[in-house]
């Protein structure tokens, strides 16, 4: 794999007022890959994915998607170049139903009518259950049902580089499976580039061509999932007892 | 809502104490409560004598009854609400009953409307009943215009009287200074407190909740203060008066040659322009409920919406906070200005009095007893609000009592207000609806 990343990050540097979260993190994705992103609470992970999106602002360092810099781009037109989030503790609009919260996701990008409900169809066929539940408010879905609907209405944005963050998080472990496994067939049907933020090591890994661990704000291990699963202090740190197992 | 076992309504009974002992215990220390606070209150009146002594005689009668009142209230109440039940109970309702409660509730609308319509033409006579109408359906557009942004953008603004006042004013000076006619001022009021409602949203948009109510306020008072103020602008205290009354596009309701009423060669009666009057806000009304219905089904009123509930989700979608919140605080001053237009114009003199922050304050009761967000529940709370308080007007200085009582009870039975609950706008084509207790849990 020589292709050119789809998103290129480069000594980022980002911080919370005095505290720095990330001190100098590299990192890249090449289109088609599905990219894990591991380490413990606190390390940065989420502040990464925030710092892609603008929010908080990189203090040095570049970020690059596919080709352009956009370290400096308003929060809101980073996602119309059509790269998605479903965030860290899914952050659905509780009091909208099912269908509006879908339609929100393709709201802000230019999207044709035809365009929108292939997303829909799409979407549907990943998750059947959103389909059951179209005029349910978003809030009474269950855990899984609503990190269903994250992921959806990302994916209405019709994204080249869809993120998420810690799309396990509170679920059983069954339909944590569902969710990884809609990632795979995602991943494998459509192409479609993900980054995957998880405490979660051993499934995202599994998942991943590719991962990063990250320790205080820096990246201290990359690899192949499979090589990084095999690595005696991940295997110490993230997978057997400890956190985040 | 789903519907609990018996055995689960008897246990959240149970647990909410139904026994007379809890309710007993609870008057006793409700009246022990009163006669503390009443004592020295009620029990004692004090007032200075002929030569500035001081003279006191005690009231026991009225302190008993007073705690009297307070014991079996609370009785009375605890009864009340163990019959009824607070919002998470459900009583066991025939599903006759709750279907024609349904379909009465979807009725309630269109009756609601075509009766509106018909006011005038069935209390002709009565012109109080007509100016009432009038000031209910004014109280009606400010509740859907603040609607839009407290209701829908979730925006809590406590000084949306400023867009009022702004509105008022500017048809008021723009039609006695140049002798503009109300048709060309209305959009004109209507812009200009759309551009005031911009400018205070640049302030106020990275602030959000108890610092924008507290920020909105002030800005109310200030246009107020501005208004007193300017005297060589505004008269100051004084007011605006001779202010034009509206024509119906270009002929005049009045008692002369080129009137209405002679033009119709009908005879003429005051009642033309209260009736005219009626239906000018009528229709203002309907078109702030329409725009708003409209722009809900939009993307930039889902934008509102989703704004409400979770603005970084919604910056992560690609939505412009900024804009959206802009484009709010214009829409609801737009109205708020028409609404102020067409209150100068009703009135013929306008003063910073009409201005104060009682009426933000009414005006966001209306919509939050409404039900944040829903229309119908923004119209019957500005019936009941300001009905309300002309019903009852006989009951003198007790008006105030007796409205705080229904605002307490409704607060207890509909803490979502009237219509709590929010009509979907997006419906897909191909969507099958499947009832939601059919999907197993957990498949």
């Amino acid at each position: 794999m020589s292709a050119a990343p789809l998103l290129a990050i480069k000594g980022l540097r980002a911080s919370y007022g005095k505290i720095e979260a990330l001190k100098g993190v590299d990192l890249d994705i090449k289109p088609g890959e599905i990219v894990a992103l591991i380490g413990a609470n606190g390390a940065g992970k989420s502040t990464l994915m925030m710092t892609i999106f603008g929010k908080p602002r990189a203090r040095a360092g570049s970020i690059e998607f596919d080709g352009t810099d956009i370290t400096e781009v308003p929060t809101h037109q980073i996602a119309r170049l059509r790269i998605a989030q479903a965030p860290e503790g899914r952050r659905i609009f509780p009091r909208m139903s099912v269908a509006e919260n879908l339609q929100m996701g393709a709201d802000a990008t230019d999207s044709t009518e035809a365009e929108r409900s292939t997303s829909l169809e799409r979407v549907f066929k990943l998750f059947p259950r959103l389909q059951e539940r179209l005029t349910q408010r978003g809030g009474t879905l269950s855990g899984g049902e609503q990190q269903m609907l994250a992921i959806g209405r990302a994916l209405m944005s019709r994204p080249r580089l869809l993120l998420l963050d810690e799309p396990s998080l509170g679920l059983a472990p069954l339909i944590a499976r569902q969710i990884f496994e809609a990632i795979r067939t995602l991943n494998k049907q459509d192409g479609l580039t993900v980054l995957i933020v998880e405490q979660n090591a051993n499934h995202a890994l599994r998942l991943a061509h590719r991962g990063y661990v990250m320790v205080n704000g820096l990246i201290t291990l990359s690899g192949s999932g499979s090589e990084l699963l095999q690595r005696p202090e991940i295997r110490s740190a993230y997978l057997e007892g400890g956190r985040g197992g | 809502m789903t519907t609990p076992a018996p055995a689960a309504t008897a246990a959240v009974a149970a647990k909410r104490g139904l026994g007379a002992a809890f309710i007993f215990k609870k008057a006793l220390i409700s009246a022990l409560v009163a006669l503390v606070l009443f004592s020295l209150m009620i029990g004692v009146r004090t007032e200075a004598g002929p030569e500035g002594q001081l003279i006191y005689w005690t009231r026991f009668g009225d302190l008993g009854a007073m705690v009297a009142t307070v014991f079996f209230g609370s009785i009375a109440i605890e009864l009340l609400r163990q019959w009824w039940g607070p919002i998470e109970t459900v009583r066991v309702i025939p599903p006759r009953v709750t279907s024609s409660l349904a379909l009465a509730r979807r009725a309630i609308a269109p009756i609601l409307l075509i009766f509106t319509f018909l006011v005038p033409v069935i209390f002709y006579d009565q012109r109080y009943i007509l100016d009432l109408g009038i000031l209910v359906l004014t109280y009606v557009m400010l509740g859907w215009g603040l609607n839009v942004v407290v209701g829908l953008a979730g925006l809590l603004d406590l000084g949306y009287v400023a867009f009022y006042a702004v509105g008022a004013y500017s048809y008021a000076l723009l039609a006695t200074n140049f002798d503009l006619s109300f048709w060309v001022c209305l959009p004109l009021a209507g812009i200009l407190a759309a551009f005031w409602g911009v400018l205070l949203g640049f302030p106020v948009l990275r602030l959000r909740g108890d610092y924008l109510a507290i920020v909105t306020l002030a800005f109310g008072e200030i246009i107020r203060l501005v208004i007193i103020n300017w005297q060589s602008l505004t008269g100051g205290p004084n007011g605006i008066s001779g202010i034009p009354r509206p024509s119906l596009f270009g002929i005049p309701l009045s008692n002369t040659d080129d009137g209405l009423a002679a033009l119709l060669g009908i005879e003429y009666s005051p009642t033309h322009r209260i009736v005219f009057l009626f239906y000018l806000i009528l229709a203002l009304a309907l078109l702030t409920n329409w725009v708003t219905i409209r722009l809900r089904r939009l993307p930039i009123g889902r934008a509102w919406e989703a704004l409400r509930e979770d603005e970084v989700a919604c910056r992560a979608l690609g939505i412009n906070t900024t804009t959206t919140k802009l484009t709010a605080f214009a829409t609801g001053a737009m109205f708020g200005g028409f609404a102020g237009a067409f209150f100068a114009t009703r009135q013929g003199f306008i003063s910073p009095e009409s201005f104060t922050f009682q009426e933000s304050a009414l005006v966001l009761a209306i919509v939050v007893l409404g039900g944040m967000g829903s229309q119908l529940g923004v119209a019957l709370a500005a019936l009941a609000m300001i009905g309300g308080f002309e019903l009852f007007r006989g009951l003198d200085q007790y008006r105030m009592l007796v409205f705080g009582v229904a605002m307490v009870l409704l607060m207890i039975w509909r803490p979502r207000g009237l219509i709590g609950h929010r009509a979907p706008t997006v419906f897909l084509e191909h969507s099958q609806t499947i009832s939601s207790d059919l999907v197993k849990e957990g498949r």
